[in-house]
């Protein structure tokens, strides 16, 4: 059952004295319950503006952002709708997400709140999430970023969600805890028959988890498929390139293949194909007119 | 030959042992890879090199580079070699540089310091290793934040800083973990070719199992303050002795079995 589609989305970002930056230049995705989405991609790509937008953070300047029947509106000022709460983010950074002046606890039950629910201590959820009970009458300054990613985490699932949104949360821990906090959200949210939308630069602890991968490319999704088919057979050339960078463990001393090129300023994106300057393989087809269709975005692998 | 050599490193803070005899020989032109687990110590082998342990931690052993014991050493001397003859890259560019000041400031403080050059000369030299990272365009480069560049950017600007006094060995901390893979790649690349041109003697320490096998020449693994198991790339990675080596390596996802 599809929970959250992302169907054709645009998301701008305006800034006084700067160009219009199409951060999601038409991006669908869709979600289902129970399961794991991968969204991949170079930074600056706009991965974290497709995830803001879908929590209501960022709105949408065309498309549409569907979760289990209600359109996603903007958040405002006014209380969220009831069914969208439904949506829980995990942000990046759990030194800035969490309320440092607060005890984790009562930040915890603040979500316990949100979803109604008088049963559940702030600190059976510490322990879903592998912490001592404890904790609860602490601060945040007193955890590592691990301990402090797996709060946020806590706090997430205080509200019961149905949907939830990691935006990199592993890319501020220490690299021996990413694994760990990756499968632990994986673990938890499958557990509870959620959904899972998954952000992050690190492609080996998306394979990890994932059971479909979407990639994305200055604005775009350009390949979506399951993991293992896209680890095995990556169509996409710019899917390629990203999964030729990975360095291989077998001990040869290779240096990865390294992409040409910068990503391209998305304020001012190259006309047919937005990969095409970086591509191997272009063709003229593809400086011209612009693959508009999935489950690969190349003109490669048109659909006949 | 062994530029600097760590022999029975043993490091404890708050009476806890962290590490229980670390022997490492980093030799001149090579990339010398430290594997492990969280915790494992890795990070700490380091910072003993720098002499940037938490307060409190208390060492023995011996750190040699060339005749001079680092671990003995006076604070005031350790000063003149720290960011001298042996200087570091941390693993996130975006807190090792300091967001108010301007590239050209960072990269020439402490040319200045270490080496007394003027303003001028400084600049000359910062313009020099900005192109020898490949930062485009260095004379624009020079004269902005560190927040105008994109993360692979900063970290050549973080590598660019540490090869500024012409150190002889850089210690290398998860150079590459916050970047892109598309970006790693060319870090990477941008590593060992410094590695080669320069006859830097590298300590690499990183728990990618992937990026060890691309660049470096020697790995070492640790587990629990101790190094397991030490070897040149090729034997460690494809044949490992160690039941931990096996281990790290047969959790890997994929295809090497």
């Amino acid at each position: 059952m599809t929970l959250l589609t992302v169907d054709d989305l645009v998301v701008e970002h305006r800034t006084p004295g700067r160009p219009l930056v199409r951060a999601v230049a038409g991006a669908s995705l869709t979600v289902a319950a129970g399961e794991v989405v991968g969204l991949v991609g170079e930074s600056g790509c706009g991965k974290s503006t497709l995830a803001r937008a879908v929590c209501g953070l960022n709105p949408a300047a065309s498309g549409t952002i569907t979760f289990d029947g209600h359109p996603v509106t903007p958040l405002g000022l006014r209380r969220r709708d009831r069914a969208l709460a439904g949506i829980q983010m995990v942000f990046q950074d759990p030194y800035a997400s969490l309320n440092p002046r607060r005890r984790v606890g009562a930040q915890i039950a603040d979500g316990l709140r949100t979803a109604g629910d008088t049963v559940t201590a702030p600190a059976d959820l510490l322990e879903r999430v592998g912490l001592p009970r404890d904790f609860a009458g602490r601060h945040p300054h007193e955890f590592s970023g691990g301990q402090r990613q797996r709060i946020a985490i806590a706090r997430a699932l205080a509200a019961r969600p149905t949907m939830l949104i990691g935006d990199e949360p592993i890319s501020a821990l220490d690299a021996s805890a990413q694994a760990q906090v990756a499968r632990l959200m994986r673990d938890l949210a499958v557990e509870s028959g959620a959904g899972l939308l998954f952000i992050s630069h690190d492609l080996s602890v998306v394979r990890l988890i994932a059971d479909r991968i979407a990639v994305m490319y200055l604005g775009k999704i350009v390949e979506v498929g399951r993991t293992a088919e896209v680890w095995a057979d990556p169509r996409h050339p710019y899917t390629k390139a990203l999964l030729g960078a990975i360095p291989a463990p077998d001990g040869a001393g290779v240096l990865p293949a390294e992409l040409s090129g910068d990503v391209p300023d998305p304020a001012d994106p190259p006309p047919g194909c937005r990969f095409h300057p970086r591509c191997p393989v272009a063709m003229d087809v593809c400086r011209e007119r612009e693959p508009a269709f999935g489950p690969v975005a190349c003109w490669l692998h048109e659909p006949a | 030959m062994s530029l600097l050599a760590i022999s029975d490193l043993k490091v404890s803070i708050g009476g806890k042992e962290i590490l229980r005899g670390v022997d490492l020989d980093l030799r001149a032109g090579r990339v010398h890879g430290l594997a492990g687990e969280s915790g494992s110590g890795k990070t700490m082998t380091g910072l003993a090199v720098l002499g940037l342990l938490p307060h409190g931690a208390r060492t023995s052993g011996r750190i040699a580079l060339g005749e001079r014991d680092l671990l003995a050493m006076p604070a005031k001397e350790l000063n003149t070699v720290r960011g001298g003859e042996v200087a570091m890259v941390f693993q996130d560019p975006a807190t090792s540089l300091h967001p108010m000041l301007s590239v050209g400031r960072q990269l020439t403080e402490h040319m200045r310091h270490h080496l007394g050059l003027d303003k001028k000369q400084a600049r000359a030299r910062a313009l020099e290793l900005l192109g020898q990272v490949r930062i485009p365009g260095p004379e624009g480069a020079i004269d902005r934040y560190p927040h105008q560049f994109s993360g692979g950017m900063r970290q050549r600007i973080a590598i660019a800083i540490a090869l500024a006094c012409s150190p002889k060995v850089l210690i290398a901390d998860e150079p590459t973990t916050a970047l892109d893979v598309t970006v790693q790649a060319g870090v990477l690349r941008l590593l060992r070719g410094l590695c080669d041109d320069l006859g830097l003697a590298v300590l690499l320490v990183t728990h990618d199992l992937g990026v060890m096998s691309a660049v470096a020449d020697e790995v070492s693994v640790m587990k629990e303050g101790l190094v397991v198991e030490t070897g040149p790339r090729g034997q460690v990675l494809r044949d490992p002795t160690h039941p931990y080596t096996r281990a790290l390596l047969e959790s890997l996802p994929g295809e090497t079995s």
